[in-house]
This record gives structure tokens, sequence and C-alpha cells, in this order.
């Protein structure tokens, strides 16, 4: 349902996408792995339209995404919990999951989408009216994949939820993230961390200095040699 | 050609700069010779060499060091006034500053010590207040030296037994000539240019927009800036000697928020960074303000004439300055200094 | 006149004055916080609604219509300037919105000063005749447009708090200023809420230019840039970017400026503005980010 054809994005004059094809189908998690400046948030920057691109389309359920707005994008149920989590530090926890359902109307059911939020990650629910900037760095991942929650999303893009977290923070994460996934979400998940995200993904790509290298089932990528010595470990 | 390149002095590069220098100093000598002095046109082209002189400054402290300096035209003030009070005749002392303490009411001193002075005096003050201002940066820096300015002016308002106030400072002597004016661009441009190619220099390009790098290179950045800005801020008030010594009277408000938008305005046209920038700049931007000045008057278009309309040159300048920085950010010369070689067709292009 | 009564009188007029500059620089602070951009032409804003009113009384269609049509005028203009000459630039490295803003100001200033004389304009008679009483408590006076500007502020205050605590649109406004491209991904339509940042703005800009004309009996084309400059100052003062710091700072600026004046030597009272902005740059060389901004510098 989401798909990028040769897509081309430019920083200045750093050619930071570089042909980049893709597709992301209903009811999939599929994740972008790469090392660091391989192009993987740009990607995800792109579809949201925090960027333009210099060539390519971005098409998502038949519509070409050219032309759109950051907040037309949530709008068509594409959102995003960006890397660094860039939570909302002067607002309260409330605050910050109510920013979420900004492109929302119907108020009831954004109070029963704040409920399922509170049962995903309840700690949120107790620092309801705590300064978010006062949270932990697993809390606050934890509000900002609620945030992205909130406003409804059929696609979830997640960018780099592990980083920097104790390891048993990021199990939580990953549990969260496959229970979205198990009642029918769509993830396309950046990460790092090829090894949890490989266990969880239906398919994968991997990106080298803004170009796709590799792309396949997850098992087939799990059992790539290439893969393994370069982000397994192995 | 594949000898070797010959280490002459009379270089690619040199030979059609001292051309271009040829041209202007014969221009100027026909100029100074053949026009009558109190012309229109000598005097759109003192100011011309003036205002060439005090952007080629602003562009040392704005453009190369990334310092965004919007009180500058303080410096101007400074040396406008001080250079004249020092050159006023005894008797137009007595009769305008009857005020002045007694070590400064029986002296009067020549133009050039009185512009040398005028310059050091501004350079200290710029070095004292330079030293803590160049540790901030983007609009912070220009906040608090346009706090200067707007402090300078009001000291030169209130400071009524050294300044006159708001009220006009005339009486001065018209020292400045189109030499006078020609020799400091050329002292002008060659400072700027051996500031911005030495070490320091260099260094401050490399940090301009990078603030992470320059906190990485640490306390010569700092340094390199304050040189910058102390020598910029010399030039400037030698600038502004010239103007007060040209236009004979002026007033507190000479040296505020126009003369700083103007000057500026001239900088962005031109290109931040690029001398010769500077130069293309003044030029154009002076010559259209002349343009519209006079068209301020009223104009007349066979039997068409319109009515004077005051204000209109502000008006259009600022509409200028919003295209330029919506069409072309980098100015007419984007940074870059012309290329004399190229331009001469000694060099092809690479 | 005994020193507590002087004294009472003096902190009313600070109040006063505080909150003209009050109501300034939160607009300043509001539009600074989300684009990072020092709005010079705000101060044009309070220039244009004495101006719209002084023509609007002529009309005959009363104070109250006059004081509503200008409001909306001044609000109006200040979306137009944002649309027009800001968000082209929206992005823009600092210097080149600043002095984009510089054109504006320039640009308006210059328009007013062709169609209209630079001549200042008397400001009586548009203002009603009962702000001009003075009240006589014991030996403090208290004029009547003293007691309207803290009054209208407050209110004004009030309403604004709950803005951006209570209504979606202002969180919006709050969390926009934070973090600019995390609103953008939780689809906060930022256009939005820069209109609605600038519209506010503007409106407040214009009451307290009107005010401030009712203080000063007079108008003219240049009147808004003293004020903006002090706005600017107390802002910064405060911590740049926060509202509560823009009102603190106007409040301190406002008392400052008040019992500087019966501090210093009667030979040096006329340079109280010239210490304004000393300490403007002292605040800026010490912290940066103001009294109630973080302590985090951002140098070099």
């Amino acid at each position: 349902m989401l798909s990028l054809e040769n897509v081309h994005v430019y920083y200045g004059n750093i050619h930071a996408l570089n042909g980049i094809s893709l597709h992301v189908d209903d009811g999939e998690l599929v994740t972008l792995l790469g090392s660091n400046g391989a192009g993987k948030s740009t990607c995800l920057h792109a579809i949201s339209r925090l960027l333009n691109l210099r060539q390519g389309t971005i098409r998502y359920r038949g519509e070409d995404f050219s032309r759109l707005s950051p907040y037309e994008v949530v709008q068509r149920g594409i959102s995003q919990a960006p890397e660094g989590r860039h939570i909302f530090s002067g607002l309260t926890v409330g605050e910050n999951l109510l920013m979420g359902a900004s492109q929302r109307h119907n108020r009831l059911e954004i109070e029963s989408d704040l409920q399922y939020v509170h049962s995903l990650f309840p700690v949120l629910k107790e620092r309801l009216h705590q300064t978010a900037g006062t949270l932990s760095g697993g809390e606050q991942q934890m509000l900002a994949i609620g945030r992205a929650l909130m406003s409804k999303p059929r696609l979830l893009l997640l960018d780099e939820p592990s980083l920097g977290l104790a390891p048993i923070m990021v199990q939580t994460i990953f549990a969260v993230i496959q229970k979205v996934r198990q009642e029918g979400g769509t993830v396309l998940l950046v990460e790092q961390n090829a090894r949890q995200a490989l266990e969880i993904a239906d398919r994968g790509y991997v990106l080298e200095t803004g170009s796709i290298m590799l792309e396949g089932s997850a098992r087939e990528l799990r059992t790539n040699a290439a893969v393994e010595k370069a982000y397994l470990g192995g | 050609m594949s000898a070797a390149p010959k280490r002459t002095w009379l270089n690619r590069q040199r030979l059609p700069l001292l051309i271009v220098l040829g041209a202007s100093l014969i221009f100027c000598a026909l100029v100074s010779i053949f026009a009558d002095q109190s012309s229109y046109l000598v005097r759109v082209i003192v100011l011309l060499g003036i205002n060439i002189i005090l952007v080629v400054a602003l562009n040392l402290s704005n453009g190369f060091t990334g310092v965004f300096s919007l009180g500058h035209v303080g410096f101007m003030a400074i040396g406008a006034y001080v250079s004249s009070i020092l050159t006023l005749t005894l008797e137009t002392k007595s009769e305008n500053l009857p005020d002045l303490p007694a070590w400064l009411a029986h002296v009067q001193f020549g133009f050039l010590p009185a512009l040398l002075t005028a310059g050091v005096l501004a350079a200290i003050i710029a070095w004292m207040i330079g030293i803590p201002l160049m540790r901030l940066s983007g609009h912070y820096v220009s906040v608090a030296t346009l706090g200067f300015l707007v402090i300078v002016h009001i000291v030169l308002i209130n400071w009524t037994q050294f300044t006159r106030g708001a009220r006009t400072f005339s009486g001065v002597l018209q020292y400045t000539t189109l030499w006078w004016v020609y020799l400091w661009v050329l002292i002008a441009i060659y400072v700027v240019w051996r500031v911005v190619n030495s070490p320091y220099g260099r260094m401050l390009l490399a940090v301009r927009e990078d603030s992470i790098a320059a906190k990485v290179v640490g306390i010569n950045v700092l340094r390199a800036r304050l040189l910058a800005f102390v020598v910029s801020a010399f030039l400037t008030a030698v600038g502004g000697g010239l103007m007060a010594h040209y236009l004979t009277s002026f007033s507190p408000a000479t040296f505020y928020f126009t003369a700083t938008f103007n000057y500026i305005i001239m900088l962005v046209v031109g290109g931040m960074g690029s001398i010769s920038g500077s130069v293309l700049g003044t030029v154009v931007v002076t010559l259209l303000s002349e343009v519209l000045r006079n068209a301020e008057n009223g104009i007349q278009l066979g039997t068409l004439k319109l009515p004077p309309v005051y204000g209109i040159s502000q008006i259009i300048l600022a509409v200028v300055f919003v295209l330029i920085v919506n069409l072309r950010r980098e100015g007419l010369m984007g940074g870059r200094e012309i290329n004399w070689a190229r331009l001469f067709r000694l060099e092809t292009p690479s | 006149m005994g020193p507590v009564d002087y004294l009472l009188q003096q902190t009313m007029n600070a109040f006063s004055l505080g909150s003209i500059y009050a109501l300034v620089a939160i607009g300043l602070a509001m539009v600074f916080g989300i684009l990072r951009l020092i709005n010079f032409a705000h101060g044009d804003l309070m220039m244009v609604a004495c101006y719209s009113a002084f023509f609007l009384i002529t009309t005959g269609i009363g104070f109250v219509a006059t004081l509503i049509i200008t409001i909306i005028t001044t609000l109006l203009l200040g979306v137009l300037m944002e649309r027009l000459a800001y968000r082209p630039v929206r992005g823009a490295p600092d210097v080149i919105m600043l002095l984009t803003s510089l054109a504006v100001s320039i640009f308006l200033e210059n328009v007013f000063i062709m169609f209209l004389s630079p001549v200042p304009r008397s400001f009586r008679g548009v203002s009603p005749a009962f702000l001009d009483i003075v009240n006589h408590w014991g030996a403090v006076s208290v004029s009547n447009i003293n007691l309207a500007t803290i009054g209208i502020t407050a209110v004004l205050f009030v309403l604004l708090l709950l803005f951006v605590t209570r209504t979606r649109l202002g969180i919006q406004m709050r969390a926009t200023s934070e973090d600019l491209m995390a609103a953008q991904l939780v689809g906060i339509n930022i256009n939005a809420v820069i209109m609605t940042a600038f519209a506010i703005g503007s409106a407040m800009a214009g009451i307290a230019g009107m005010l401030w004309a009712a203080r000063l009996g007079k108008i003219d084309p240049l009147m808004g840039f003293i004020p903006l400059l002090k706005a600017f100052v107390a802002a910064v003062i405060g911590g740049f970017g926060s509202l509560a710091g823009a009102v603190l700072g106007a409040y301190l600026l406002g008392f400052a400026e008040i019992f500087l004046v019966g501090f210093l030597p009667p030979s040096l009272s006329s340079y109280r503005d010239a210490f304004v902005f000393v300490l403007l740059i002292i605040v800026l060389l010490v912290r940066p980010n103001g009294i109630l901004g973080s302590s985090e510098r951002e140098k070099v």
C-alpha cells in the first residue's frame, strides 16, 4: 500500500537517497536496516513529507504524495515516531498524547484510543500529568510511540525506537510493536538493532549510503552471510 | 603550455588587477582635473567611494566572520563626531561647542591625524565591547550590537557638551576630496583582503556557519573574530570621518537605522563574504538610491509629471531587499570574488 | 508627598508601563518561539493601529466600533505580513529573517510617512474622555488610563493563559514552539498555528499601541520603534521565546525604568534608555536565555 519508486533526495549537494524503491503492504512489518548515515531516517522523513524529492514518487494507497503537507500525511493515516523521540518536553504526558490526535475530531474515539494507549503503556497513565521532559528515556520512547498511535495510523513509521534504551526497555518496546502489528497494524521499522528487528519483521531492506543493497524476507536476511557479518556480529 | 609557471610578480592574476587599478587611477585623475568638484557627478562618486569603504569594512565582520553586527553605524558615528570635533577651527569650536573642556577647546587637528585618532578610538571601543560579544552567536550578537547602536545614539543626543545633542553639527571643514576617498578605498580593500587571506581569516571562513566546529577550534576563533571586528570598526570609523568631512554637517539621526539598513542592503545585494561583491553591491544600490532620490522630487516624463513622493526610495529599497533575499540569497557575487583573469580572458574556464 | 505615597504612585506607573511592554513582548515572544524570527515590524503594528483608530474616530462610528475594527485590521495586517514576507524565508538563516523583518518595518514606516506626513498628530479625542481623569487617593494620583491599562492587560493575560492551556490550538501552539519538526510529524497544521500566533500577537500589539498613544497623547509614523526595542529587551531579559518570561521581563523593565529615573542623578536621567540597553547587553552576556530560560548556553 506504500510504495517508493526511484526516490532521490538531496541535502544541499549531498545525494542522501539514491534511487530508493521499496514497498510496504497492508499488515506487514517491514524493517529498514543499515548503518549510521545510510539514509534510513531520510527515507522516513521523505515519506512524512518533511523533505522534498528531487526525483521519484511516493505513493500511498494509490495517491501521489508529492504535494502534501506533513499534516496531510498524518491525515492520510501515516504517523511517525522520529529518531531521538522528540516529545514535547514542556507539555505534560497527557498533552503530548492529545497532540498526537491533532488531526482527529471525534472526542469519543480519541478517548477510547487514549485508553488503548494506556493499556499498552500503563506507566504513561500513571504519569499523565507529569511534564514530559522529566520522564526517563524509556518512558519518553513509550510516549513517542503512544503519541504516534493517537492519530490512529494505518501505517506506523518507527525510527530507531530502541536507541539508547536498556535491554529490558527494548524488550518492552518490541513487544508493543508486535502487539500493534498483531492487531492489524502495518509497521515500517528503522533499526540499527538488526537482530531484534529481523526477529519480528516479515521483510526487510538493507540500505547502504543511500541505496538499497539487499532485500528479502526476514528469514532470508537473517541467514544472509553479508548481513550476518555486517549487522549481526557474525 | 607545459613549461613550469614563471614565478614572476606579474602573473596572470595580478596583471588584470593592476590594469583595473591603473584604470581607476586614471579615471580619478581625469575627474579631479576636469570635472567641477562641486558638481553632482563628483558628489555621487565621492559618496560611492565612502560607501564602498563602509561596506567592505562591514563585510569583514558580517560577511566573513559570521558576526552579524547591526551596530556598525555606531562606529561610523563615533568616527564622524570624534574626527570633526578635532578638526573644527578654534572659532567654530567656541561658537558651536562652547562648553568643551579646555584640553579640547584649544586644539585643532589636521585631517589625517583626526581620522586616525577617531579610528583608533573606535577600535579601542570595539575591542572592549567585542571581548564579551564575540562569544555570542546568531541573533544574540546582532541584537547586542543593535543595543550598541542605540546606546551610541542616545549618548550622542544627550552629551550636548561634545555633540550639540540632536541639533545639527555643522561648520566642519570639507577636507574630503576624491583622492582622499580613493586612497582609503584602496587601503580598506587591501587591509580586508589581507585579513581574510591570513591564517586567522581562513579559519574564520571555515567555521563561519558551523558553530560546533567553531567550538572545537575554540579560543582562536574568538581571537580572530575580535581582530576582524576591531579592524572593521577602525575602517568604519575612518569612513564616518570621511563622510563627516564631506557633508560638513550632520546630526545623530544621520547615523541611525536608515543608514544601517542602507549599508546592509548594499552588503546583501553584493553578497556577503566577497570583497568584489561588496563593491558591486555598493555601486548598484548607491546608484539606485540616487535615481530614486531624484524621483522623490518628482519626475518629468515628457508631458507627464509625477508628483514628489518622499520615502519612496526607502520603500523600493526594502522591496528590493526582500526580493534579493528570496530570489538570490547569496547576492550578486554569490560570495565569490571576481576572477579577474577569467574576466580578461587570460584563462579559459576549467 | 511622603515617601510611601511616592512609592505607591511610582509602583502604579511601573505596573502600567510594564503592562504595555508585556502586551507587545508577548507577541514578539510568541513569534520568536515558533519561528526564531525577531519581528522588527511588530512595533509598527502599534503605529498602524493608532492611525486606524485616529481616522476611524473621525467617521463618527463611536469608540467601541473603532476599537473593534482597529484590532481586526491590525490582526489582519500581521497575518498578511507573515504570509507575504516571512513564510518565504522560513527556515533561512537567522540573519536573513531578521533583516527581512527590518525591511518590512522600514517599508511600513515609509509608506505611512509617504501617505501621511511624519508630523505627529494628537491622539486626544480618540480615546474617550474618561480615560484622562486622574483619581486622587490621598496624596497618590492615579489616572484612569493607568488603571485601564493594568486592567485590560490582566484580562488579556487570563484569556491567553486559558487559550494555551485549555484549547487544542493553544496547546498546539506551545508544542510547535517547542519542536517544530515533531509538531509537523504529529499532524499539527503549523501554518495555521503560525498564523494564529501572528494574529494574537498583532492584536495585542494593536491594543498596546492605542494604550501607549493614549498615555503619550500623540502619534507619528515612527512611534512604534521605541516600544518595540523596549519590549524586545523585556522579552530577552525574561527569556526569549517564553511567554511567562516575556511578561516577567516586561514588568521588570517597567519597574527598572520608572525607578531608575528616580534614583539616577538628574544630569543622567535622559540616559535612562541607554542604561536599559546596557542592561540588555549584560543579560545577553551573562544569561543569554534570560531569567526564565534554560541556562544551557548556545555560544559561538
